[in-house]
Formats: C-alpha cells, structure tokens, sequence
C-alpha cells in the first residue's frame, strides 16, 4: 500500500530550517539526478532532498504499518479457509513492506526510534485511507481491487525514483504487490456472482471507498506545491493529477466487468482525452482526515500503542537474552 | 524504561538465491542477537522462496569506500582498456582467440 503525498499539510518533527548548500556540489548532485543517475547513501544530497525522503519515506512505512489493521481485523473472520490463508499472508507482506521502507529512511539518518516515536505518539502522517472502517466482508474485496490498485499505480513509476534505498525498496513492494490488488478482485468477482445480498455488499463497499481511494494520489496538482521540486529531483515521476487519471481511466472498466456502478454521476469518457471525466472530490474532508479527524483514526492509534505497549517485555527479554549471552561469550 | 528497536543492533541481509551464486546484500533489519537477526531476515526477506540460505551481520563491521574517493580508487582503471580483450584487433580469418 502507499502514503498520500502529504507534502503541504502540517510539519513532521523531522524538518529544520532550510540552508544554503554548496553551489559546485549542488550542481553535479542535479546533473547526476537529471541524468536518471542513483543516488546512494554516502553520497553528497542537498538537506532538503534528504528531508523531502525522510518524511516521504517514513510516512510511506507508516502507511503500511497501520496499513495492518482495516485488514487484520478480518482475518480471524473470513469465509473459508482460503481467503484467511490469503489475507494473512497479504497483511504479513504489508509488515515485510513497512521493514523495507523504514531500513531505506535510516539510510539517510533518521532513527528508527524517532520514527516510531512519531507514529505512536499521533505526529506522523500515514495515508489517509486506513481511517475509515472496514464494516463488512466486501471491504476487504474494494481495499485489495482499490486500495491496493492506487497503491500499485503509485509505487511503479518509484521503483524509478532517484535515491537507491527507496527506489530498490519499491522493486520488491511492487513485485510482492501485485497479487493483493487480484486477491482483492476475486473477492468482488465471488460476491458479484453470489446472492443479490451480496451483490448489494459489493456496490456499497465501491461506494465508500472509490473516492477515499482516488484521494490516495494526495491534493490536485495545483495544490501540490512540492510537486515541482521532487519531479525535478526524481523523487516523484509522475504528478498527483496525472497519476489519479491513469488509475480511473484503468478501474473503469474493471467496475464494468463487475457489473458495479462506480459512484460518481460525472463519470464519462472523453473521446477527445482518451481519458474519463470525474466529478471533484471532496479535498475537506480528505484534509480533516489528514488532521486525524478520520472515523477510526484513534481506534489505529490506539490499536498501534497497544501493540508497541504489550511487545515491551518481549523486547527487554531479547535484549537480556543477548546481554547474558554476551557475558557468558566473554567469561568462556 | 522498556527498550525499543532502536536498542537492537542493526544487521545487513545477505541472501543466497541458489547454490552457486553469491549471497547478496537484500536489506537489513533491527535484532538483539544473530540468531534473532536470521530470523527477522528470513521473515522479511524471504517470504517466497527467494534463497536458501541467509547472512546476516552487524552494520557496525561493514567498512565502506568513501564516495568521494571513488575518483581515486576507480577511475584509473579507465585508462587500461588493454586489460579487456576488445582492445586487441584480431585479423580476418582466425578464430578461437
């Protein structure tokens, strides 16, 4: 899954002042950037652009952290044998998923306590689609086919992006990736095809997450004032607006195949574009889940804090494990 | 006060994909000890079959080459394409050199 680019709202703890870089190394940096050359670890970066990761980075493997929970709470509730097989694995991927992403933000020195710290203590930003509740079965069908599918259309283009950690991270997400958007389709397929009841799940459950999901690309371009600045450093490929029409123009006719109706009245194809039309999304209500104002925001943090809270003795057992071996290591 | 990941040392993952390859560098991950290193490394890293066996060890003991010697250190190979063996002509009609 993937965050939201929510490059305008608020500030992360993570940021300080901006300062003047060297201008002979800034521009071999740039030259080395535009010429889709990676930058790694060691390298000289300007501190804006290690800022720009950081908080990029880190809220992408927020996102998959607390990504966990819509699903995992319907693990021990699926219908058969298999789909619990299969969700299970799915949320273990989105666990591997958050590892990978936060090993590639320590790279440019952010600490993993820091980051941690920030996600539990409610300053850190994670996407915006995992504040609204999973209510039925159908749900887990419409974040696998939706979420997953704009998770997808986000991450491909930065598997290209220019800093190495974050663009190798994003070749293992993507490949691991590509079987939660077809679990999630089989999902809706089986309900499309089972009891008018369930048929009826299926619709409602593209009714609330169709617009959450388009959300996910982050504000329209013109109010996406960072976009200029990380396309130019390859951070981001593509643009919010750019990147939501590819994933309408290709959900489309998924619904279609469904034979659900997606819910927007201003939906039509566009001969001259080549592209569909949609109906505005409502941007307040996406900032004030932003804000946390989501309808389970807290219900997530509060599930995140209870984890982190009851894995403490397991943690200071480890580490006294480790001490006395150390001891015993050192004695022999 | 409870400890955090942050108290476990960092390791790098090294993976071996088969017999007869080299192990390579996948990732890294937070754990007390080696033992519990391989076994987040092989929770994180491979979770479809991806090797068949794994290294891990601590970051602390990886020494690397500054970037900013990398001029120094390898850019003077350039300059001996004798050592590739497209640099020698090989006249019409003989092969196997």
């Amino acid at each position: 899954m993937y965050t939201t680019d929510l490059s305008r709202v608020g500030k992360s703890g993570l940021e300080a002042p901006a300062r003047v870089e060297p201008a002979a190394l800034l521009e071999k940096f740039e030259a080395r950037v535009a010429a889709d050359d990676f930058i790694e670890p060691k390298d000289w970066m300007p501190e804006a652009y290690r800022r720009t990761l950081i908080r990029q980075i880190s809220q992408h493997a927020h996102s998959e952290i607390v990504g966990m929970l819509p699903e995992g709470n319907w693990i021990s509730r699926a219908p058969s044998l298999r789909r619990k097989a299969v969700l299970l694995a799915k949320v273990q991927d989105e666990a591997g998923h958050g590892l990978y992403l936060y090993c590639a933000a320590e790279t440019l020195g952010a600490s993993r306590d820091e980051m941690t710290e920030a996600l539990l203590a409610g300053r850190a930003k994670y996407s915006t689609i995992f504040n609204y509740p999973t209510l039925t079965w159908a749900d887990m069908g419409a974040i696998g086919w939706l979420v997953d599918g704009a998770a997808i259309m986000n991450q491909v283009p930065l598997q290209r992006t220019s800093y190495g950690p974050y663009a190798r991270a994003m070749v293992r997400i993507c490949k691991e990736e590509s079987f939660h958007q077809r679990q999630g389709y089989e999902i809706m397929m089986a309900m499309c095809a089972g009891s008018p009841a369930q048929k009826r799940m299926a619709q409602d459950a593209l009714d609330r997450w169709w617009a959450p999901a388009l959300m996910m690309f982050g504000p329209p371009d013109e109010n996406s004032p960072n976009t200029a600045q990380s396309i130019r450093w390859r951070i981001k490929r593509e643009t919010n607006d750019e990147l939501r029409q590819r994933f309408v123009d290709a959900t489309v006719p998924q619904a279609q195949a469904l034979g659900l109706t997606i819910p927007d009245p201003d939906l039509r194809w566009n001969e001259a574009k080549g592209g569909y039309d949609f109906g505005a999304l409502d941007w307040e209500e996406f900032y004030a889940v932003v804000r946390g104002e989501g309808q389970v925001a807290k219900e997530r943090m509060e599930a995140r804090r209870k984890a982190w809270e009851d894995g403490a003795w397991v943690r200071d057992a480890a580490i006294a494990h480790s001490a006395k071996r150390a001891k015993a290591a050192e004695a022999a | 006060m409870p400890a955090s990941t942050g108290d476990f040392a960092l390791w790098e993952v090294f993976v071996r994909v088969k017999n007869g390859l080299n192990h390579r560098h996948v990732g890294s991950v937070h754990a007390a000890d080696a033992r519990m290193a391989i076994e987040a490394a092989r929770d994180a890293y491979t979770r479809r079959m991806e090797g068949i066996s794994l290294w891990v060890l601590p970051s602390a003991a990886i020494v690397a080459s500054d970037p900013a010697e990398a001029d120094a250190l390898f850019a003077p190979a350039q300059d001996k394409v004798y050592r590739h063996p497209t640099f020698y002509s090989v006249p019409d009609g003989v092969s196997h050199l």
